[in-house]
């Protein structure tokens, strides 16, 4: 793979209609926000990190105006702290946790903050440090190239690994380069990230690894990590042809990021009220969609996404259509009719459908956002790696899988969860893959 | 004279003497937490305009406002003729009072001037005593602070009949260096020099100087004082005049805001003394002095100790760390959540910041929020324990806890009488003799 990450660029059109979401501090604001942090002692917002940045740390480092350092003290943690700025539920994490709610003040917005020492650093030419040890000859392959390949292989990189990432997309980051929403996330800010870790000696190959590839993998890698992430996205179990009014939602985001699909026709249900449905609606609306609506099969209050993805859909200007389940496509004169059921609650694990209460949506297009499947067919031949559920087991200190070469972390371990996670796992991991080494050098000088 | 309209009583003229030139780039500050001048420096000189255009101002404002007082703020060279002069000038033109600049820390400090007369008692005391041969209005000595000991300089005055002081003058200083290029500020053609200090930084250096003038009684009774020093607002003019002054003088603050800043000094003084029942100033002039005494004179036998209100607890443990690494380690945590309710006493070292347990994001759907359990909003083990027998009643933890109220310092009685170091000494004293 050549250093895609340098030579792609954005779609302008795209820049213009995503602009950032919450927007950065200028410097003098930065340094009167970090002022108020309180710098408290062993402080919550630090354990509520799962990579565990020392934020007091790094925010009374920008109040000092050591702004290199900040970034440093990030990255220390976290080496995908740009994107982890920008991506992050911080509502939940840090500035969920922090003291100031317990006075009536707003929290710190860290968030902003880390993005702020992040930027400022990236901006200046600053780059990801290799730290000072000595290289080590053992060769560790990652499957994928998202937040938990790149947090594991960078990591794996400070410890002295030599490391090759393969992915079957053409640009690596993963989600973060294909799958976070432009306006919280621009995928050029990802591939910068990318080219930091390739700047640590990551070789990154663009390549699919198929069930046969894991055997030549284990042939010439001392150990695997496992960060493939999630699969397909689940298909709609829906009557009538698979309608070509359907695209599913992370192929429509990847589509609008990387420039190719820039046209949205005027009305749009989008299925499922997760975090990506939200992402796939508001993007919708900002390409230029007159309605667009969500449907979801429960009440308000079970949906998965986070409460300010939500409110922040309503403000675009989506709708929402509550306890409904699509049932039938069928194609009118101009567009699809989605014929729905409305479904009864009554606390029933799965809702059941009201008989004799069909409606019809008429629509344009339909955005499934019900969730990805496991990529079980290429897990299941990874030799002794238990699934549960199908998700990857593993040791959570260590990322160890039940087989002892087999590293494993981010969504194909979790499920789906935040870039975040993913780094904590990948880090996590990376420690773990050199303990094993290490220990397994031992055993054979032994 | 737009002061005036915004409501000031009074103004200072400063500083009229034979015209000087002034130096381009003359202030610097510092500021502290993005608060903007918390300390002002300045390297400029007096008057650069020459006398008689500012004593023509002076009868100009004089005529148009005169309810108001003008004092005109003087410094020449120490001729007792020149002296003499300036004064006569000065009262001709209509001023109601005259200050003598003894203060002035540079600059002039280098022609024999300012500074330069107030660090030696007899110059000042000599340079007092011709202006009271000339004066008919009343003479403020301005006093600098740049002297080991300012009360001499206040008898040097008080024995040369001045009607009173004014004090604190600017106190030296360079306020940063800008680690770019190396130079001090402000910089003047690369260069600086050193400046007189003011704004709010130097507020409790001027209340101590002004008490100490104000409750000394050598060379006789204390005369009245003008207080300057990081004046405000009207809580610091309070202040002052409760150290004893009977007016104060505002110079950083309407620098820094204009005028109109004595709006409050003046509603938020007469409501505060509505609700204390003063009727004038000098219902509570000097009302502190009485509370200021010497280290010797205090009670050994009181004891204070830091409680925590755990309802208003945060959790941010500042009081802990502060008390561990800047005071008595008798805050801990060592507070456990569970079935053992209340304290541990394990008297560990606090332990190192950095977390090994695993956190992950929570979804709403699939991680339900804990719900805190436990008789405080905040969880007890991040709730700090403050052991009463280790504590000293320093107040540091009270001063660093961001939350009001909550720690307060309360009394435990020792159950002992008053005693003081004074007494202990001259009871060893009586013993022995």
């Amino acid at each position: 793979m050549s250093e895609v990450e340098s030579t792609f660029v954005g779609h302008p059109e795209v820049a213009a209609r995503f602009p950032d979401l919450h927007p950065a501090f200028d410097a003098r604001a930065a340094v009167i926000e970090a002022n108020r942090c309180l710098n408290c002692f062993d402080a919550p917002c630090m354990g509520a990190c799962p990579t565990h940045i020392d934020v007091p740390r790094f925010i009374k480092k920008i109040a000092s105006g050591n702004v290199s350092g900040s970034a440093k003290t990030i990255l220390e943690a976290n080496v995908l702290g740009a994107s982890c700025s920008r991506a992050c539920p911080v509502e939940v994490l840090c500035e969920g946790s922090c003291v100031m709610h317990g006075k009536n003040e707003k929290p710190i917005e860290i968030g902003r903050l880390q993005r702020f020492a992040m930027e400022t650093y990236y901006g200046a030419g600053g780059t990801v440090q290799l730290r000072d040890r000595k290289e080590r000859r053992e060769r560790v392959a990652c499957i994928g190239a998202g937040p938990a390949s790149l947090a594991c292989a960078a990591e794996l990189r400070q410890l002295g690994f030599q490391v090759t990432a393969f992915d079957r997309r053409a640009l690596p980051g993963g989600l973060n380069t294909y799958g976070v929403a432009e306006y919280k996330l621009r995928a050029a800010d990802s591939l910068r990230e990318v080219a930091m870790v390739r700047g640590l000696g990551v070789e990154f190959e663009n390549k699919e690894i198929d069930p046969t590839g894991l055997e030549d993998l284990e042939r010439e890698f001392d150990a695997v990590f496992l960060g493939l992430g999630l699969g397909a996205m689940h298909r709609l179990a829906v009557d009538g042809a698979m309608s070509s009014c359907v695209i599913d939602a992370l192929d429509f985001i990847a589509g609008y990021k990387t420039g190719t699909r820039l046209n949205v026709p005027p009305r749009v249900v989008v299925v499922g009220a997760g975090n990506t449905a939200i992402d796939a609606a508001c993007a919708a609306k900002r390409l230029g969609a007159q309605s667009v609506t969500i449907l979801y099969r429960r009440r308000r209050d079970n949906i998965s996404a986070f409460q300010f993805e939500y409110d922040h859909a309503v403000r675009e200007g989506v709708t929402f259509c509550w306890e409904a389940l699509p049932k039938a496509f069928s194609t009118t004169g101009n567009g699809v009719a989605l014929t729905c059921v409305a479904v009864s609650q009554d606390d029933a694990a799965i809702p059941v459908p009201v008989a004799g209460s069909e409606f019809t949506i008429e629509c344009d297009a339909v955005i499934p956002a019900i969730g990805q499947s496991p990529l079980l067919e290429l897990l299941s031949q990874a030799r002794h790696v238990t699934l549960e559920r199908g998700r990857v087991v593993i040791d959570r200190a260590t990322g160890q899988t039940t087989n002892p070469r087999y590293f494993a972390g981010g969504d194909c371990v979790n499920g789906g969860r935040e870039v975040v996670d993913a780094v904590a796992d990948g880090k996590r991991a990376a420690l773990g893959i050199a303990a094993w080494l290490s220990k397994r050098t031992e055993a054979h000088v032994g | 004279m737009r002061a005036f309209d915004a409501g000031w009583g009074g103004a200072v003229w400063k500083t009229i003497g034979e015209p000087i030139t002034n130096v381009s780039s003359r202030y610097s500050s510092i500021d502290w937490n993005a608060q903007r001048m918390m300390g002002l420096n300045n390297i400029e000189l007096i008057s650069d305009r020459p006398i008689e255009v500012n004593l023509r101002e002076i009868t100009e404002v004089k005529r148009r406002y005169p309810k108001h007082a003008v004092i005109a703020s003087l410094m020449v060279e120490s001729k007792r003729e020149t002296w003499h002069e300036i004064v006569k000038r000065a009262e001709g033109a209509g001023a109601d009072g005259l200050e003598l600049n003894f203060g002035c820390p540079h600059g002039m400090s280098e022609r024999g001037m300012g500074s330069a007369v107030g660090q030696v008692p007899e110059y000042a005391q000599m340079i007092t005593e011709w202006v009271k041969e000339a004066a008919r209005t009343p003479v403020l000595v301005k006093l600098t602070p740049n002297i080991s000991d300012i009360r001499v300089v206040a008898r040097a005055a008080k024995r040369a009949k001045a009607d009173g002081l004014s004090a604190i003058n600017t106190i030296n200083s360079i306020t940063g260096i800008d680690l770019d290029t190396f130079e001090p500020r402000p910089n003047v053609d690369g260069k600086s020099s050193h400046g007189g200090y003011c704004g709010p930084a130097v507020k409790p250096i001027a209340l101590n100087m002004v008490q100490q003038v104000n409750s000394d009684m050598v060379d006789g009774p204390p005369i009245p004082m003008s207080g300057i020093g990081g004046v405000s607002n009207w809580r610091d003019a309070a202040e002052f005049i409760l150290m004893g002054c009977g007016t104060v003088q505002v110079c950083t603050a309407a620098m820094h805001y204009g005028y109109r800043i004595v709006e409050d000094m003046i509603d938020g003084l007469s409501n505060w003394m509505d609700e204390k029942g003063f009727v004038t100033i000098d219902d509570f002039r000097g009302k502190s002095l009485a509370k200021v005494t010497e280290w010797k004179h205090l009670n050994l036998n009181y004891r204070i100790v830091a409680q925590i209100d755990q309802a208003l607890c945060i959790g941010c443990q500042l009081c802990h760390i502060a008390c561990w690494d800047g005071a008595h380690q008798c805050i801990h945590l060592d507070r456990v959540t569970g079935p053992v309710d209340g304290h541990v006493e394990v008297h560990a070292k606090p332990r190192e910041v950095g977390r090994e347990q695993i956190v992950v994001t929570p979804i709403p759907k699939l991680d339900p929020p804990t719900v805190h359990v436990g008789p405080y909003p905040t969880t007890l083990e991040r709730i700090p324990r403050v052991d009463e027998t280790e504590c000293v009643g320093c107040n540091l933890c009270s001063l660093v806890c961001p939350v009001d109220l909550c720690i307060t310092m309360v009394e435990r009685p020792t159950g002992l009488a008053p005693e003081t170091w004074a007494d202990r000494t001259s009871a060893t004293v009586e013993r022995a003799g």
